[in-house]
């Protein structure tokens, strides 16, 4: 369980090797002694190299492979991280960004993305709340996006699939209320990363490592929702209600 | 089935569970042995005992597991004034214990700095008062209790038996939080008092070296004793302190008003702190203050001052859930024991503390007396100290720092206000944690019984 100060004895990533998941990781790392890491992702080089890192942190290290495009196979992920411990604090951290033409103009790619960004989050999401409402505790951190507050003609399949993402988990942290557990929902703006590397940064980017500081800040407090940077929050309300006619030329 | 959340009185880390009303020991034997029956293999979270929850930390928690409410279990059997011995169900608190002893001339042997603890909580956390240093644990004080086992069935433990097995389940019962089984029954072993009132020395210390003297001098004298001291005041005022000791009164020691009913005793009205305290309440201002005033309120020296019991011995229960004042992501009690010759340690936590930033204002300081055989009991001959700190950004890193140097004195922290160490560190300050362990797999080595604290600490 997350102990009095905040800190966790177990984190869980799904998507253990996106950059965000990782900074998240490293931060409780040099705040935890002996905190126990699962890494569930594809297997590869980064994924061993980030357990290196890790254990070097004096954190011990589970793998395990998961393939976010086969949502069935996710509980079986989450059982296996659990069995000998609880989880304290799950990230769900995988996801892709595609590219956005091909997104709506060739089926397979479109629906790609919505597996993986939307259909996958959702069976992690059902595997995760079974084992929180069982242990009576634990805080899952949903990596969504500002993307999904309101669709862009630049990406709105992503869009789409990130205010799926969003909507779920914000329902979800509702439900686990009365079960001890929590979500946080962390909507992020431009995040520099290999995911966005080679695109235009958009302004208020900002690095892995703020949007880690962000969430551990939340997981620490009470929040249930947090933008990152803050600033991101009164924008996206601004813009949530800009007409659709203004909205449409703004350079976003 | 209701599920709850359930939280310590620090009101950090909470959990839910399956919470249960019992009435009677024949409750808790069906409802143990019934978790047992329908235990789906690898989902059973177990169960566990809860009295009044005044542990800070998670130790009357069992996330996603049942967890049985022990305050229904609350009846009064037998006083003998003779004998001094007393029968009650683990539910009944010790506030309701002062009620019912004191009219007879009897007194509860020991009793922590809160009345709103069960019996049962008293036992499981082997609990210390003022004077621990002449009259032990409160474990040291039973002479008899009844324990449901994880298979359901009813054992007696009696203080003093010969038989081995029972000796070491009564040894690892008393301080085990709960997780040798549930006690829904007790006979404890009560003093005989003339007077409802306590005759008091008060004295100030102008540093901690002042105070660590005082107290290792003329303890002897009395029965009960500790010590408040600053923990906020840096430089020459670090650890100045107020020294409260005294013993219960003789029946001529009172005013002659009070003589006819000596032991009269009104518990005194309850102030409650409003839900809703805005955060940062407690600051550094706001504690530096508090710490200041507290000392300089106090008398420099006063000799044989005739007090009541409340404000001798429970000045806190006058308000109730004062712990709300620590703002929403409560406090951590910090509780450590050092052996004596320890005194630099003491010296070096006070400085840390004060020099943290982080703020304490009901700060104590005492020596303990020798401790018992209970391989978890916390009490060992030596200080103790305890500072109660609101959690902030920073304060996990502060305790580690401590925890190394308590480890380092051969020291240990109370389980009881525990809610953040490590199963490592734990396990080094409880060298005979293996033996408690082994007493624990005996008897129940399914892992029936279990706690948030026992998962914690791998106990
Ligand atoms: C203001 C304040 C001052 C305090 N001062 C002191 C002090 O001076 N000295 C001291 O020693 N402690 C002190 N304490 C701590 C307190 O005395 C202990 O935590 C005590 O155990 C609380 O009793 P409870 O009935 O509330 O038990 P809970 O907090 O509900 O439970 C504590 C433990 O006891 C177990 N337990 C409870 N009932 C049973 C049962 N029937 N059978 C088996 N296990 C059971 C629980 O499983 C848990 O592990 C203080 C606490 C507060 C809030």
């Amino acid at each position: 369980m997350t102990d009095a100060v905040g800190d966790p004895r177990s984190l869980l990533l799904m998507g253990g090797t996106s950059e965000i998941a990782l900074a998240i990781a490293e931060r409780y790392a040099r705040r935890v002694p002996g905190l126990h890491v699962t890494l569930a992702a594809r297997p590869s080089q980064r994924r061993a190299e980030a357990a290196g890192l890790l254990s070097s942190l004096g954190c011990t290290v589970a793998e395990l492979d998961l393939d976010a495009e086969a949502p069935e196979t996710h509980a079986a992920v989450v059982e296996a991280a659990t069995a000998d411990r609880d989880v304290d604090v799950a990230v769900v951290a995988y996801g892709l960004l595609g590219d956005p033409e091909e997104a709506w103009t060739d089926v397979d790619a479109g629906v790609r993305l919505a597996r993986v960004n939307y259909v996958g989050p959702v069976a992690t999401g059902i595997a995760l709340a079974d084992r929180v409402r069982r242990q009576g505790h634990g805080t899952v951190v949903a990596l969504s996006s500002v993307a999904g507050e309101r669709p862009r003609r630049s990406n709105f399949v992503y869009g789409s699939t990130k205010a799926g993402f969003d909507a779920f988990y914000t329902g979800l942290g509702e439900a686990l209320r009365e079960h001890g557990g929590r979500v946080v929902v962390v909507r992020p703006g431009f995040v520099h990363s290999r995911m966005t590397a080679g695109l235009d940064p958009a302004p208020l980017a900002v690095r892995p490592e703020d949007v880690a500081q962000a969430v551990v800040a939340a997981v620490d407090g009470s929040a249930e929702q947090v933008w990152v940077p803050a600033a991101m929050r009164p924008v996206m309300s601004v813009l949530r209600h800009v007409p659709r006619r203004v909205f449409r030329r703004l350079p976003l | 089935m209701s599920r709850q959340p359930l939280a310590g009185w620090g009101r950090t880390s909470p959990s839910t569970a399956d919470v249960r009303a019992v009435g009677s020991t024949d409750d808790v034997a069906r409802q143990v042995a019934g978790h047992v029956a329908d235990r789906v293999p690898g989902a059973g979270r177990g169960v566990l005992a809860r009295g009044l929850g005044r542990s800070y930390g998670d130790a009357a928690q069992n996330g996603g597991g049942v967890v049985l409410d022990m305050t229904g279990l609350a009846e009064v059997h037998a006083v003998d004034p003779g004998t001094r011995l007393v029968d009650v169900d683990a539910g009944v608190s010790l506030e309701r214990l002062i009620d019912v002893l004191l009219p007879r001339g009897l007194w509860v042997p020991v009793l922590p700095g809160t009345r709103q603890v069960t019996v049962g909580g008293a036992i499981a956390a082997d609990v210390h008062g003022k004077n621990h240093h002449v009259h032990g644990s409160f474990g040291d004080h039973v002479t008899s209790m009844e324990l449901v086992l994880a298979d359901g069935s009813v054992r007696t433990l009696r203080r003093g038996t010969t038989d081995p097995e029972e000796a070491a389940l009564r040894r690892a019962t008393v301080g085990g939080m709960g997780l040798t089984g549930v006690v829904t029954r007790a006979t404890i072993e009560c003093r005989r008092v003339a007077t409802s009132s306590m005759v008091v020395d008060t004295e100030r210390a102008g540093d901690l070296d002042e105070l660590l003297a005082v107290l290792a001098t003329d303890e002897d004298r009395y029965p009960y004793s500790v010590a408040w001291f600053d923990a906020v005041a840096t430089g020459g005022a670090a650890g100045r302190a107020v020294i409260t000791r005294g013993r219960h009164a003789e029946r001529d020691e009172l005013p002659a008003a009070s003589r006819a009913r000596p032991l009269a005793y009104t518990p005194g009205v309850r102030a409650a702190v409003p839900d809703a305290v805005p955060p940062g309440v407690l600051n550094r201002a706001t504690a530096r203050a508090f710490n200041a005033l507290y000392y300089r309120a106090a008398p420099r020296r006063r000799r044989t001052e005739v007090q009541d019991l409340t404000t001798f011995f429970h000045p806190l229960d006058a308000i109730t859930s004062w712990n709300r004042l620590y703002g929403p992501r409560g406090m951590v009690q910090y509780q450590l024991v050092v052996p004596l010759g320890a005194e630099d340690v003491v010296r070096r936590v006070v400085a840390d503390v004060a020099a943290s930033g982080h703020v304490s204002c009901l700060n104590v300081l005492k020596r303990f007396g020798p401790g018992n055989d209970s391989p978890l009991s916390f009490p060992t001959e030596g200080w103790t100290l305890a500072v109660d700190l609101p959690v902030r950004a920073g304060l996990g890193h502060l305790l580690r720092g401590l925890d190394e140097q308590v480890l380092d004195a051969g020291g240990r922290l109370y389980l009881a206000k525990d809610s953040r160490a490590d199963s490592a560190t734990l396990r080094r300050m409880y060298p005979r944690l293996d033996e408690f362990r082994a007493t624990r797999r005996r008897v129940d080595p399914d892992g029936v019984f279990v706690s948030d604290l026992a998962r914690r600490l791998e106990l």
